[in-house]
C-alpha cells in the first residue's frame, strides 16, 4: 500500500539499518557456500569411493548411458499422467468420503480400503494380467498409469479429506450465508484453501510416485529401471547401470521439489 | 405485543420484513430457544441482548437456517421456510434456503473473509457468481461500498494484511453488496481490541441511522443506546422483554433485565 509520505524535515535512514542489511545478506550467502560445499564434498567422496572399487567403466557408460537415459522420457510421462489421475481421483474421492450419500461414501471408503490394503507390485500386476482374462486388454504403458494413479489417489484420497475438513468451518458458513450454492462453496472457498494445507503432504506423495514408478519396469514398460536393468545384465555391469538410474531418479526428484516449493510460495501470497 | 412497542410505531419504520415464528431449538437434550416470535420492520435496528448462553447466537443463525430450527418458521421478504428437522428437504427445499440467505446478510465475531482472495475478491465473488451481476458492475458497487467503510484503499490487499476492525469493515462491504434486506450481526466486535472497536461500530451506527435493516446480537450498551430502535433482552431461549433503548435500559420491568444489567454496570465498573 502506499506509504504514508515521510515528514519534510525527517532524518535519512539510520546507518545501522543498512549494516544489519549487510551483515544479514553476508550471513545468507555464508550459508549457501557452505551448504554447496558440503554437497559436493560429500558427493565428490562417494563417487570417488565408487571409482576407487574399480567398477567404473567408461566406455561401457559412453554406449549405454544413452540408452538408459532414453528411459527418463517415459518415466516422466508415466509420473505426470499419474500425478493428473491420482490427483482428480483424490478430489472426488475426498468429497465422497465427506459425503452424506450412503452408496458415494461407501464406494469411496471401499476404494481407500482396498487399495491402501494391497501392495502396489500386486495392483501393478492385476491391471496387467488379470484385466486381459476380463476382456479388458491394455497397453502396458497405459496399465502402469492406472496402477500408479489409483494407487496414488487412495493415499491422496485421505489427504485431500483431512484438507477439507482442516478448513476453517466459518469459511464454509460464511459462503453460505452469502448465499453460495453448495458446488461453488466447494469448488471457489473449501478447495482452494484445502490445496494450501495440503500442498506439502501431496508433494511428499509425488517424490515418493517418482520412485515408486520404477515397479512398472515389472510389466516391461520400457522406463529407467527397465532399461538399466536390460543394459547391465545384458553386459554384466550391473551395478553402473543402477547407478545411473538411481542418479535420474534423484535428479527428477530435486526438480519437482523445486517446483512444489516454488509453488507453495505462490500459493502463500495472502499469508502475510 | 408482536412490534415489540408499547405505543405507536416510530415514523420511520415501513412494513416487517423478517418475522420468525415460534422458532424452538434442541442441541440434543438442551433446550436452546424455547419459542421465540420476533417481528423486524423495514429500516429498523433491533438489538439483542442477553447473558451468554442464552440463545442469541442460536436465534441469528436459526434465522438464515445455518442452524435448523427443530421447529418454527422463519419468514424474509415475504419467502417463508418452515423448520425441517428430519431433512427430509428435496433440493428444491435446498434452493429455497438459499434464496433465504440471499436476502440476509451476516457478520460473525471472527470476520471468515476468504484468506485466498483480495479485499475485492472477497466482495464481487458472490454478487459475480451467485447474483449474475456483471463484473464492471460488481466492481464498481464493491468500491462504493468498500468507500463507505473507509477501505477502498485496501482493496487489492489480503485479508491476512488488514487489522480485526478493518476485516469486520471489509466483511461489512462483502454483505452490504449483495444488497440483502436484512443484516444479520454476531457480536461483531467481541473478537477485537478495545482500540478498534469503535471504527467498527462508527459503520454500523451510520448503517442503522440510513436505514439499514439490521438485528444486532452486542454486548456494547452505549452502542445499543444510540442507534438501535428496539432492544430485545433474551433469557433461556425466550424473549424476555423488548421496547425502546431507554425503555429497556433505564426502566427495566422483568428482574431477569434488571439482573443482568445489574451485573453488567458491576462487571463495567
Ligand atoms: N452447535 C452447537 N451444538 C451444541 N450446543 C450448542 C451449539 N451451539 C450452541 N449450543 C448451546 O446452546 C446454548 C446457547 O448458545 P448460544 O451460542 O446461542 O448463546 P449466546 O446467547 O450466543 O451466548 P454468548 O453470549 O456466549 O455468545 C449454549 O448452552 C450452547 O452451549
Ligand atoms: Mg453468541
Amino acid at each position: 500500500m502506499t506509504t504514508s509520505a515521510a515528514p519534510a524535515t525527517s532524518t535519512a535512514r539510520p546507518e545501522i539499518l543498512d549494516r544489519i542489511d549487510a551483515s544479514q545478506r553476508r550471513k545468507r550467502t555464508w550459508f549457501r557456500i557452505q551448504f554447496i560445499a558440503v554437497w559436493i564434498g560429500l558427493v565428490g567422496a562417494l563417487i570417488y569411493g565408487l571409482w576407487a572399487t574399480d567398477n567404473i567403466d567408461l566406455e561401457w557408460m559412453g554406449t549405454w548411458a544413452p540408452f538408459i537415459l532414453g528411459g527418463t522420457a517415459v518415466t516422466v510421462l508415466v509420473c505426470v499422467t499419474s500425478i493428473i489421475l491420482a490427483t482428480a481421483l483424490a478430489i472426488i474421492g475426498a468429497i465422497s468420503r465427506l459425503s452424506s450419500n450412503a452408496v458415494v461414501y461407501s464406494v469411496a471408503s471401499l476404494y481407500v480400503s482396498l487399495v491402501r490394503g494391497t501392495p502396489l507390485l500386486v495392483q501393478i500386476f492385476f491391471v496387467y494380467f488379470a484385466l486381459p482374462q476380463m476382456g479388458v486388454r491394455l497397453d502396458a504403458l497405459l496399465c502402469g498409469i492406472l496402477a500408479l494413479g489409483f494407487n496414488y489417489g487412495a493415499y491422496m484420497t485421505e489427504v485431500f479429506r483431512a484438507g477439507i475438513q482442516a478448513v476453517p468451518r466459518g469459511q464454509r458458513e460464511a459462503a453460505q450465508a452469502l448465499g453460495m450454492p453448495e458446488r461453488n462453496i466447494m469448488r471457489r472457498i473449501v478447495l482452494p484453501q484445502a490445496f494450501r494445507i495440503v500442498t506439502p503432504a501431496i508433494g511428499n506423495d509425488f517424490v515418493a510416485m517418482i520412485k515408486d514408478s520404477a515397479l512398472v519396469s515389472t510389466i516391461a514398460v520400457q522406463e529407467l529401471l527397465w532399461r538399466a536393468q536390460r543394459a547391465g545384465t545384458q553386459t554384466f555391469h550391473t551395478l553402473q547401470a543402477l547407478l545411473i538410474a538411481a542418479l535420474v531418479y534423484w535428479v527428477l526428484t530435486i526438480i519437482f521439489s523445486y517446483f512444489q516449493e516454488r509453488l507453495e510460495r505462490r500459493m502463500a501470497r495472502g499469508d502475510r | 405485543m408482536q412490534s415489540g412497542y408499547d405505543g405507536p410505531l416510530p415514523a420511520h419504520l415501513g412494513e416487517v420484513i423478517v418475522r420468525t415464528g415460534g422458532i424452538e431449538k434442541y442441541f440434543g437434550d438442551n433446550h436452546v430457544l424455547r419459542g421465540v416470535d420476533l417481528e423486524v420492520r423495514q429500516r429498523e435496528a433491533v438489538m439483542i441482548l442477553g447473558r451468554s448462553g442464552s440463545g442469541k447466537t442460536t436465534l441469528l443463525r436459526c434465522i438464515n437456517f445455518l442452524e435448523e430450527p427443530t421447529v418454527g418458521w422463519v419468514e424474509i421478504d415475504g419467502l417463508r421456510m418452515e423448520a425441517d428437522p428430519l431433512h427430509q428437504r428435496n433440493r428444491a427445499h435446498q434452493e429455497q434456503i438459499r434464496q433465504l440467505r440471499l436476502r440476509a446478510g451476516m457478520l460473525f465475531q471472527d470476520f471468515n473473509l476468504f484468506p485466498h482472495m483480495t479485499v475485492l475478491a472477497n466482495c464481487i465473488e458472490a454478487p459475480t457468481r451467485v447474483r449474475g451481476v456483471g463484473k464492471d458492475e460488481a466492481v464498481a458497487s464493491a468500491e462504493r461500498y468498500l468507500d463507505k467503510v473507509g477501505l477502498l484503499n485496501k482493496r487489492d490487499e489480503y485479508p491476512a494484511r488488514l487489522s480485526g476492525g478493518q476485516k469486520q469493515r471489509v466483511a461489512i462491504a462483502r454483505a452490504l453488496c449483495m444488497e440483502p434486506k436484512v443484516l444479520l450481526f454476531d457480536e461483531p466486535t467481541s473478537a477485537l481490541d478495545p482500540e478498534l472497536i469503535g471504527e467498527v461500530l462508527k459503520v454500523m451506527e451510520d448503517l442503522a441511522h440510513e436505514g439499514t435493516t439490521m438485528i444486532v446480537v452486542t454486548h456494547e450498551m452505549h452502542f445499543a443506546r444510540e442507534a438501535a430502535d428496539r432492544v430485545v433482552f433474551m433469557e433461556e431461549g425466550v424473549i424476555c422483554e423488548q421496547g425502546p433503548p431507554e425503555q429497556i435500559l433505564d426502566h427495566p420491568r422483568q428482574d431477569g433485565t434488571r439482573r443482568f444489567l445489574r451485573r453488567f454496570l458491576e462487571d463495567r465498573a
